[in-house]
């Protein structure tokens, strides 16, 4: 996974409220068996709009992506983070967003920045016609207008980011706890543990 | 163990913690993963590249089902048929081959087992109260119906449970979503669900798990507790739970994978030990009189926008959020509804029965209690029942439920994801209306330019037979 500390460049405000995945990445595009290529089919049918912001020529390229509140909603499917990766978005800033989506942005190194709605509507402001730069180590979203936005981030999604770190090899190297705990609920909580193998 | 009240959620996450970091996330045991042909081949092509093995494919369960045509699926020799569309072909293959090859048990779409994920997973005993299940879909909630903790996850996760079988979590917090009193006569499971989201929005649950409670869920089905968890995540919420009690148990008991003798009593014993502790609180509450709740559609494209039938097409300015009525202003226009129409008068050209929300034997009894000695309308084009499993189908067949649905003019198929998602050929054609059973009515879910209304099984079936929006207490009394 690419490491992560600094997003600095245009973003695209597009500021819609409840954006579910479906709108991100429609279903019909679901039927790949790689990660690569979707960001054709990234907000496909929005960009059938008029005037919508991710034809416009303006933002082609740009690296942030700036929504409204429950961003990632609906579907658990990953796709919707494939599809902005490779659309060029290395970060997305809205209100609030999905568990899921959230999560999976975070396991393909998309940083998501919460901000409150005010701040939200500032920098929609100034995407339009200058860039924004996030800054992972700091914490904090700045414009050239001296804006200045502070985010939390949970510490070992900061740490993961900003190393590119690998989840799934992280947790293979608990293997003695992951043991330990099986081991334990076969003893006492056998019904559990029972599988699909013996019951067969 | 802590001596603290704990609620249902809480004790069964106790119960898989293998680690805690000092930022608070957990590293959970993961109980049963089911896996199917869409979220997982970028997952088995992560393993392979690292060169990683499935920690224990015995606890994995691979089927697949939202690709799937339910046409048949074998010629009148016998012969397995090909999936015409080329790219639902190469998923389904690749389930094929990946499955054993990892080591994992497969149910192929020609087996009597095979359905929709979330009907097979209890129908099999496969989901068990107070088990950890996952699977890369967001409608695993659903298996919530039986009490277990039960959430959708992406494909890296996916990989990652794969890998470890466990995930790195933070806990959620905790909401009650109680419903008491008498549910009235056409009232099902599934118009609660829909009026409780109705009533917390699509993003009421966010970062929450929700336990159902009250005696409306004690007096419900396990069918029903199936309907109404699954669409927990359309309340915004990962997961939804209800406590397991004898109801539960006697629903579970003998399936195949359920556990016997010793094993049984243990169980029993724990799962009766889960039940939320008194005086134990919740971070959210809401509550919800049995009574307020009719039968109940949605006129949008949220789950969100849900209207008792008698109801009709609010306008944007009923809304005081500035920017819901932008959504429903848009939402309107793609629906081709007029403000002030009576939902009743609302006409619709398909009807869809089926889904992980309800195909279910008792989803496919109701939807027949409406459909016999009736005909399909003359303006619907297209009305199709999906049965979950072929489990559940048999057991219609059995039941003679195949006959009435075909005496009525319509489509008795294979099981499968049909047309809930527009990923397999059952798609609903741009600017047609449909009255589905299913989970989600998003612009374009059920294909592009579809218009979904949301309903139960019951409220399709008397779609089906009058071509437009009904309240089906009109047709059965």
């Amino acid at each position: 996974m690419e490491a992560i500390n600094h997003v600095a460049g245009r973003a695209i405000p597009f500021g819609r409220k409840n954006v579910d995945t479906d709108v991100i990445i429609p279903a019909h595009w679901l039927k790949t068996i790689t990660r690569e290529g979707l960001g054709k089919g990234a907000f496909e049918a929005v960009k059938k709009e008029p005037d919508n912001v991710f034809t416009d020529p303006e933002y082609a390229g740009a690296p942030i992506l700036i929504a409204g509140d429950n961003f990632g909603c609906g579907s658990s499917r990953e796709h919707a983070a494939w599809a902005l990766l490779d659309m060029g978005v290395k970060c997305v800033i809205a209100p609030s967003f999905s568990d899921i989506f959230s999560g999976n942005a975070f396991k393909n190194g998309i940083l998501t920045v919460a901000l409150p709605q005010e701040a939200i509507d500032r920098l929609m402001e100034v995407a339009k016609s200058d860039p924004i730069d996030i800054d992972l180590e700091t914490q904090s979203v700045t414009t050239p207008f001296q804006d200045r936005f502070s985010f939390e981030i949970d510490p070992f999604r900061k740490h993961c980011l900003e190393n590119g770190l690998d989840e799934v090899g992280l947790t293979m190297a608990q293997d003695a706890a992951i043991s330990a705990h099986e081991a334990k609920a076969k003893a006492e909580l056998p019904f559990l543990a029972r599988t699909l193998a013996t019951a067969a | 163990m802590t001596k603290n009240p704990r609620t249902l959620y809480q004790k069964i996450w106790d119960a898989h913690v293998v680690d805690t970091r000092d930022d608070g996330t957990s590293l959970i045991y993961i109980d049963r993963h089911l896996v199917h042909e869409v979220t997982s081949p970028q997952a088995f092509e992560g393993l392979r590249a690292a060169g990683r093995k499935v920690r224990r494919p015995d606890l994995t369960l691979a089927v697949p089902d939202h690709n799937l045509p339910t046409t048949a699926r074998k010629d009148a020799a016998g012969h397995v048929l090909p999936i015409a569309d080329p790219e639902s072909a190469t998923q389904l293959a690749a389930l094929r081959k990946n499955a054993p090859e990892f080591g994992i048990r497969y149910i192929d779409a020609t087996d009597r087992e095979q359905g929709i994920l979330h009907v097979v997973g209890p129908e099999q005993g496969f989901s068990l109260p107070g088990a950890t299940i996952v699977c890369g879909d967001s409608h695993t909630a659903c298996h919530g119906g039986v009490g277990a903790l039960a959430f959708g996850i992406g494909t890296t996760e996916v990989e990652h449970v794969l890998a470890t079988q466990t995930l790195l979590l933070k806990q959620s917090k905790t909401m009650e979503v109680r419903v008491e009193g008498k549910l009235g006569a056409g009232v099902t499971p599934k118009d609660v669900i829909l009026h409780v989201i109705g009533v917390i929005g699509t993003a009421g649950g966010t970062g929450h798990v929700i336990e159902y409670r009250g005696n409306v869920f004690e007096e419900m089905s396990v069918e029903g507790r199936l309907t109404v968890c699954n669409m927990s995540i359309e309340g915004g919420a990962r997961a939804g739970l209800v406590a397991p009690d004898e109801t539960t148990f006697a629903y579970l008991k003998g399936r195949p994978y359920a556990p016997t003798g010793e094993d049984w009593d243990k169980a029993v014993a724990w799962w009766k030990s889960l039940a939320t502790d008194e005086g134990a609180t919740f971070d959210k509450s809401v509550a919800i009189r049995a009574e307020d709740i009719q039968p109940t559609v949605t006129w949008g494209t949220s789950p969100e926008d849900t209207s008792a039938i008698g109801g009709v097409v609010p306008a944007p300015e009923d809304f005081a959020d500035p920017s819901k009525r932008e959504a429903v202003k848009v939402s309107l226009e793609y629906m081709g509804l007029t403000p002030g129409t009576r939902l009743t008068d609302v006409e619709v050209q398909n009807v869809f029965i089926g889904s992980c929300t309800n195909s279910r034997i008792e989803d496919i009894r109701a939807a027949c209690e409406v459909l016999k000695g009736r005909h399909k309308a003359a303006g619907v084009k297209w009305a199709i029942v999906v049965p979950g499993s072929g489990l559940v189908k048999e057991q219609a067949e059995a039941e003679g439920l195949d006959k009435i649905i075909i005496e009525a003019g319509l489509e008795w198929r294979e099981p499968g994801c049909s047309a809930c998602l527009a990923m397999n050929p059952d798609k609903v054609p741009a600017g047609e209306r449909c009255a589905s059973t299913s989970n989600r009515n998003f612009t374009g879910r059920q294909g592009p330019g579809s218009r979904t209304h949301l309903m139960s099984p019951a409220m399709a079936a008397a779609a089906a037979v009058t071509g437009k929006l009904t309240d089906v207490r009109e047709l059965v009394g």
